[in-house]
């Protein structure tokens, strides 16, 4: 019963966080971007706080996703997943540090 | 007539992979009258050695070990071809340099792996990293193996048959938007390393990514390599090698020449010929049209060089 509740709370919570910001689209709040032909697809991306961006390298390299100071993926092996949930406003410069011409955009309001 | 059967129903497993041996072979290198010479990959450069005296050195690169993607399923095995190919040589090179991407993902098994095969060669090999060997978290794989003695990164010199050898790292402290990346602390070392030496030693640098400017777009540079190249301007004789783009090209400029080597694992495409530098997957039956042999003639004092590119079937 104890994890029950937990779980219940947990969800409550994570309600009450995204409710004032879920008056657009529902699946805006999971987006994907994906890493194909050694680039990050769409290159930017605009959102709202509380968004959860999944990366999926989809190249036979590796890539990594890292944003100085913001988040840093592990290196990602073809058809490996990143996912962060941006919860401040801001723009996210990130790229990836083996391949460093590779460069995205997260746009955060 | 290539003697080889190309049937409609295209190239065995067993062709492919003596392709891939072919394309990823090794550069031996020469020293005649103290200057490099590049005598060709190795099965070309078999006649030249037995009559060529003095110092010869071998550098292969981009080994990939744990790479097994359509493009070249069993790289471990094609670096086993090519070591074997080393141990074929009727002399035996002084030593051997990597480029580096000994490995695919910096998997201690995959350096395993590397180390029983390329040991085999029974050569000195003196390595530098590629991206791909500093992949795990506290990248002490390389370290630990191939980093004893070195300074910073991993970054070294050391003198053979008259030569000055310098292995340097460019795959570290990458920046967002930039290229490859040598940094201040080890500039500063290589300005050091080289004073005081006599300008008419000649200069061997190596080091993964091309420290000149092959195509940005695809990184293929070092941000500051211009800064390394500044250092050794005044040298008779500078020769830089490097790997990571597998696939052969060669520039001259003044008294520097650069050259590419391939990979022992996989071709990419030419700059801008396909939409990215990954591994370029081509059919079996194409394969023998994509690879081939270049051998490179490089005299000192000759501005342009020989460049003799065979594909093994036309």
């Amino acid at each position: 019963m104890k994890r029950l509740n937990r779980r219940d709370f947990g969800v409550a919570v994570a309600a009450a966080i995204l409710l004032p910001v879920t008056t657009a689209r529902a699946d805006d709040t999971n987006l994907e971007i994906h890493i194909d032909n050694f680039t990050f697809q769409p290159a930017e991306l605009s959102i709202k706080v509380g968004t959860t961006v999944t990366w999926t390298n989809r190249d036979d390299i590796p890539h990594t996703v890292v944003s100085a100071g913001k988040f840093r993926s592990k290196t990602l092996d073809t058809d490996d997943k990143f996912t962060f949930t941006f919860t401040n406003a801001g723009d996210y410069k990130y790229f990836c540090s083996l391949h460093p011409h590779m460069t995205g955009m997260i746009k955060v309001e | 007539m290539s003697g080889h059967d190309h049937g409609d129903d295209g190239v065995n497993r067993r062709k492919v992979l003596e392709c891939m041996t072919w394309a990823g072979t090794g550069v031996l290198w020469t020293i005649t009258g103290g200057v490099p010479r590049s005598l060709g990959i190795i099965d070309s450069a078999k006649a030249a050695t037995a009559a060529t005296p003095g110092m010869t050195f071998l550098q292969i690169s981009d080994s990939h070990v744990g790479f097994d993607k359509p493009a070249n399923p069993n790289a471990l095995g094609t670096l086993e071809e090519a070591v074997n190919k080393i141990n074929a040589m009727p002399v035996k090179p002084s030593f051997m340099i990597h480029t580096g991407d000994i490995t695919h993902l910096s998997k201690a098994s995959e350096f395993d792996n590397a180390d029983r095969i390329i040991s085999q060669s029974k050569l000195d090999v003196h390595y530098v990293p590629g991206e791909h060997d500093f992949l795990d978290e506290e990248v002490k794989f390389y370290r630990e193996r191939y980093g004893r003695g070195t300074k910073g990164a991993g970054w070294y010199s050391f003198d053979a048959g008259g030569v000055h050898f310098v292995g340097l790292v460019n795959v570290v402290d990458l920046k967002g938007g930039g290229l490859g990346n040598l940094g201040a602390e080890q500039l500063a070392w290589l300005e050091d390393d080289l004073r005081g030496k006599s300008k008419s030693t000649p200069v061997v640098l190596f080091a993964h990514i091309p420290l000149w400017t092959v195509y940005p777009q695809w990184g293929w540079g070092t941000e500051d390599g211009g800064r390394a190249l500044e250092y050794v301007k005044g040298f008779g004789s500078v020769t830089v090698l490097n790997g990571h783009i597998h696939q052969v090209m060669q520039k001259v400029e003044g008294n520097v020449t650069f050259h590419t080597a391939r990979s022992t694992a996989f071709p990419q495409p030419a700059p801008g010929a396909a939409a990215s530098p990954g591994p370029m997957k081509v059919e079996d039956a194409k394969l023998r049209s994509m690879l081939g042999v270049a051998s490179i003639n490089f005299k000192q004092n000759e501005q342009r060089l020989a460049i003799i590119d065979t594909p093994l079937q036309g």
